[in-house]
């Protein structure tokens, strides 16, 4: 569905300007960049509400689209649609980011710190939004530039090292995604005459591609998106740039940047390469269910609570992975979701965790007893934000794990299993953590922690208003992914030897 | 009686000389020799940055006549053609690189500029010898015949063995030019051998005589043509820093006088790449499949070596000689896939990369202060707090090199791989690749150094002053590396009309070769 208001340009331009604005301030009015940035956030984050009121639930296609020439001689053109998958991770990104920019102020320097996440911004939504190979990889790789400056200028003690594995291992996985991109192109003109870089053209032309050469391009794509999600065993960036980022980055970085991958796997994984998808799927979930488990494990012994919090990522987006390659409706929709509800509780739960080591210089449990006391509203937003990464039933958590394993049980049984057992493991490390931390007496400066300012609290209601809202009622969140997730379902039944096993419909509407 | 035998005498054939076609390179000359003139015979001092000036105003007007060239040879129903006896040839191959060497004679002046005044080396002879330079590259270019090439190759590189040699009060200076001299000719040497045994296969060193000989003829014993092929690559390998032929480089580059090393990384390697593309990409394109596997292990080697050995460096200068080692590789790997579109890949990779090579050598120049002497990581500690916008500059400058999109750099990257895929050398392509980001780790060190550092020795750091020619230069390559990035396209039309031809000499059907 073509668009006349480039209202998806907007999105990604808005911030990329406010980036460049924000940078031109003069020297003499650095008071006036904060302002500015949380003036342009708050714009992105109303055309995205706009976005969203727009869409048309029904519609399995892409909605709002436009197509700009680029580079003629490529056939690359600056393609953007969104459709049920991405609408939602749009949202999440125009919603977080100035929450980010409220929340924390920078240590130094904010005029740079602000452009940088603005730019951040415009990087992330692009990637959503893209439908061109060529846009969508300098989408990807363009955000590494800003998060590599945001964590190495304004991070804590490791932070160079942090930042420099963090760019350096993206970088790598999206070397062979650019190899990737190129040979799909040119593979897709030696069958049919014309070089482009179109998604929708590529992904329709399924005969074009071999399947031996489909399953090497699969792999190629999937490296990157593999250490983006981070899937086991390319997740060793995560623990260090998420614990060694300032706030602001560790909260865009989980809440945002790792959907990339995911998204990546959807969008591109299964869309262009459906038989490959269905051949490596295998591997990929049981990669995932490793993932739970072994993120849950670490995660228990942290004694840094950043970072057991960073390792409790791995273990959400293991959930992730496992319902996007178990290739049924619910499956999906549980994956597509949990992105969401993964974006908010996290983010969240950085944003705390940031309060807390802002307060006390330490993010050592061991030394954090005691906190309900001293700050018992902190206490009560922190158990609401813990419960729905445990995934409690009544908060948006459950909706996403639920959907998950019941999408993956008709197709991938015993990970099912084995993936439910992470669910456990989840409260586990969490309610101990949770216990050290805030439960028992507060020693010495731990018992005059302040509480939760007003800002704070400003920061964190829609938050919370989101994890209560999604866990009782998703279903217009879900009614939305649905159409595109099945759209994509049938591409890879048609082009595959899978076909989605067959739910036995009890009487009244599944929702 | 005199008269008669007067009668007798046979005029001389000569080539009919078509002014117009080396018009550029006569701009580039007569400026040099009018600068050279202006200079010894003024008895008072010029005023500030006149040299300057006057180069990049030849330099300019060099570029305007090339281009003029563009419209003729770029229409399908004229195309290129050859003058001068069949020497020259004029298409838009000649004129792309006329406009990039002009373009690295304009900025290397402009970063030449007050570095002589700080160094107390003030004078015409530098530009002097940057334009005769140029002129040897634009000669080799634009060459329709092996000797022609070798001309221009011995233009070129005499005048930047004095260059190398500028600095007089530095030793390694002295040494670069040394070095430089006594293994540039070396490997003239090979070319020239070169040269003679592809004369002996082909009875011609006319690039039209011997690619129709060759299109004409089934070489059964064909080795004295291959063991030219080898040579020819030797030769022609050293000028563009080809491993295993690089070895001069991380030497001449970090002793040699700063612009002088801009200079050197841009339009020499350009000029370099030129005839390797001409010879191999134009006239022995019926023989790819004899000298693909060689520019394949090449160009591997290139990369690897090149992207490998700038991690263990400690002096920025090596650092981006070693990285313009492996941005050597990816020209190669553009060579390696034997297509127009590869063609067009090596020369668009080119032109980005004369853009940043200068910028980066350029903020290498200011960095250094007076004596030229301060390339360590040190001397860049902290610079983004001391001067953010030449921080920035350099930031873009490495980022480009590193293939970050949104830069020119990752365009040509780009068209480079991609050329390499449609020819279906995949594992090129992955190499290219994975020592792409292993360079990265390169520019990221310098990045964290500049921004991450944290203060300089506690000791208050001296000013770094920034003059005008300079941040000229520097502004002119950022902006050229950021808009291509953000819309390439005339840059890419451009690069994909450049493609050599080997253009028809009447000459030679006449004498009936």
């Amino acid at each position: 569905m073509e668009s006349d208001f480039p209202l998806l340009s907007l999105l990604i331009l808005v911030p990329a300007a406010g980036a460049a604005l924000v940078a031109l301030v003069p020297r003499g009015n650095d008071a006036l960049a904060r302002p500015l940035a949380v003036a342009t956030t708050a714009v992105v984050a109303v055309l995205s509400v706009i976005v969203l009121a727009g869409f048309d639930a029904g519609d399995a296609g892409f909605q709002l689209a436009e197509r700009y020439v680029w580079i003629a001689d490529f056939g690359v053109a600056w393609n953007l649609g969104i459709d049920g998958i991405s609408l939602f991770l749009v949202v999440l990104t125009g919603l977080l980011f100035p929450l980010a920019v409220v929340a924390v102020k920078p240590t130094h320097d904010d005029k740079a710190y602000l452009a940088w996440l603005l730019l951040l911004e415009a990087g992330c939504i692009g990637v959503f939004l893209a439908l061109d190979l060529f846009l969508f990889f300098v989408m990807f790789e363009i955000v590494l530039v800003p998060m590599y400056f945001l964590i190495g200028g304004w991070g804590y003690g490791e932070r160079v090292y942090a930042a420099l594995k963090f760019f350096l291992f993206t970088m790598l996985g999206s070397a062979f995604m650019l190899v990737g991109i190129l040979t799909v192109a040119f593979l897709h003109q030696r069958a049919t005459g014309v070089l482009t870089f179109d998604l929708v053209e590529i992904a329709e032309a399924q005969g074009a591609i071999g399947q031996g050469a489909a399953r090497w391009l699969f792999l190629a794509f999937a490296v990157a998106f593999a250490v983006k999600v981070p899937v086991f065993p390319l997740h060793t960036w995560l623990p260090d740039a998420h614990t060694q980022a300032p706030t602001a980055g560790s909260v865009i970085l989980a809440g945002v940047m790792l959907k990339l991958g995911t998204y990546g796997f959807l969008r591109f994984g299964l869309y262009l390469f459906p038989e490959a998808a269905t051949y490596f799927a295998p591997l990929l979930v049981t990669l995932g269910v490793i993932g739970i488990i072994y993120g849950a494990v670490v995660a228990a012994v942290q004694r840094d609570l950043k970072r057991l919090v960073a390792y409790s990522s791995v273990a959400h987006l293991g959930f992730i992975v496992l319902g996007t390659f178990a290739f049924t409706t619910q499956g999906l929709q549980g994956g597509v979701i949990q992105m969401v509800n993964h974006g908010i509780s996290t983010g969240a739960l950085f944003l705390l965790v940031g309060m807390i080591s802002d307060r006390l210089h330490t993010r050592e449990i061991a030394q954090l007893g005691g906190l309900q006391k001293a700050a018992p509203v902190l206490a009560g937003v922190f158990t609401v934000v813990m419960l729905s990464s445990v995934g409690l039933p009544g908060l948006n958590g459950f909706v996403g794990e639920f959907l998950v394993l019941i999408g993956s049980f008709p197709t991938r049984r015993w990970w099912a299993v084995v993936a439910t057992a992470g669910v456990i493991l989840a409260a586990l490390y969490m309610l101990w953590a949770y216990q050290r931390a805030f439960h028992g007496e507060p020693q010495g400066a731990n018992a005059t922690m302040a509480d939760m300012s007003r800002r704070e609290l400003a920061v964190m209601a829609p938050l919370l208003a989101a994890i209560v809202f999604l866990g009782v009622y998703p279903k217009p969140v879900l009614e939305r992914i649905e159409p595109a997730v099945d759209r994509l379902i049938s591409h890879v039944e048609d082009n595959s030897g899978f076909t989605q096993p067959e739910v036995a419909a009890g009487e009244g509407e599944r929702e | 009686m005199n008269a008669g035998i007067l009668a007798q005498i046979q005029p001389v054939p000569t080539p009919a000389i078509e002014w117009s076609a080396v018009s550029p390179l006569l701009a580039l000359v007569g400026g040099a020799l009018l600068l050279l003139t202006l200079a010894a015979l003024t008895r008072s001092r010029p005023p500030r940055g006149f040299y300057a000036a006057f180069t990049v105003a030849t330099a300019v007007v060099a570029m305007v006549l090339s281009g003029l060239q563009w419209g003729r040879v770029t229409d399908p129903a004229r195309g290129g053609y050859s003058a001068i006896g069949g020497a020259v040839a004029v298409d838009g191959f000649s004129v792309f690189f006329a406009v990039v060497i002009c373009a690295a004679i304009a900025l290397g002046a402009l970063l030449s500029d007050d570095y002589l005044r700080r160094e107390g080396l003030d004078g015409p002879e530098l530009y002097v010898l940057m334009l005769l330079s140029g002129t040897g590259g634009l000669v080799m270019a634009a060459a329709n015949d092996l000797i022609v090439i070798f001309l221009g190759l011995e233009t070129l590189s005499i005048a930047l063995y004095v260059m190398a040699g500028f600095h007089l009060r530095r030793l390694e200076s002295q040494e670069s030019a040394i070095k430089y001299f006594v293994l540039g000719s070396f490997s003239s040497a090979f070319l020239l051998y070169g040269i003679a045994l592809v004369y002996g296969a082909t009875g011609s060193t006319n690039i039209t005589a011997i690619a129709s000989f060759l299109a004409d003829n089934l070489l059964v014993s064909n080795g004295l043509l291959l063991a030219g092929f080898a040579l020819l690559l030797v030769g022609l390998g050293f000028k563009v820093a080809a491993v295993p032929f690089h070895v001069w480089t991380p030497d001449v580059y970090q002793g040699a006088p700063t612009p002088v090393t801009a200079f050197m990384a841009s339009a020499a390697k350009a000029a370099g790449f030129a005839a390797l593309l001409r010879v191999f990409l134009s006239t022995f394109e019926l023989y790819r499949l004899d000298w693909r596997p060689i520019m394949w292990a090449l160009a591997t080697l290139t990369l690897v070596v090149g992207s490998f050995l700038a991690i263990v460096q400690s002096d920025v200068k090596r650092m981006l000689a070693y990285s313009s080692i492996s941005h050597a590789g990816f020209v190669l790997v553009g060579a390696e896939a034997a297509s127009d579109r590869g063609v067009a890949g090596a020369l668009f990779y080119l032109l980005a990369y004369t853009f940043m090579a200068v910028g980066s050598f350029g903020v290498a120049t200011l960095v250094g202060r007076r004596g030229d002497a301060d390339h360590g990581l040190d001397a860049y500690r902290a610079l983004a707090s001391r001067r953010p916008v030449l921080a920035l500059a350099f930031t873009v400058f490495l980022l480009a090199q590193a293939g970050v999109p949104l830069t020119s750099g990752f365009l040509a990257k780009f068209y480079v791989i991609g050329a390499a895929v449609e020819a279906g050398s995949y594992a090129l392509a992955i190499i290219a690749m994975v020592s792409a980001v292993v360079s990265a780790f390169v520019y990221l060190r310098i990045i964290v150094a500049m921004y991450m550092g944290g203060d300089a020795a506690g000791a208050p750091a001296p000013a770094l002053p920034v003059p005008f020619a300079a941040g000229l230069g520097l502004a002119v390559a950022v902006a050229f590396t950021v808009v291509v990035g953000l819309v390439p396209s005339p840059v890419v039309d451009f690069a994909r009309d450049a493609v050599p031809i080997v253009p028809a000499v009447p000459e030679l059907v006449s004498t009936g070769f």
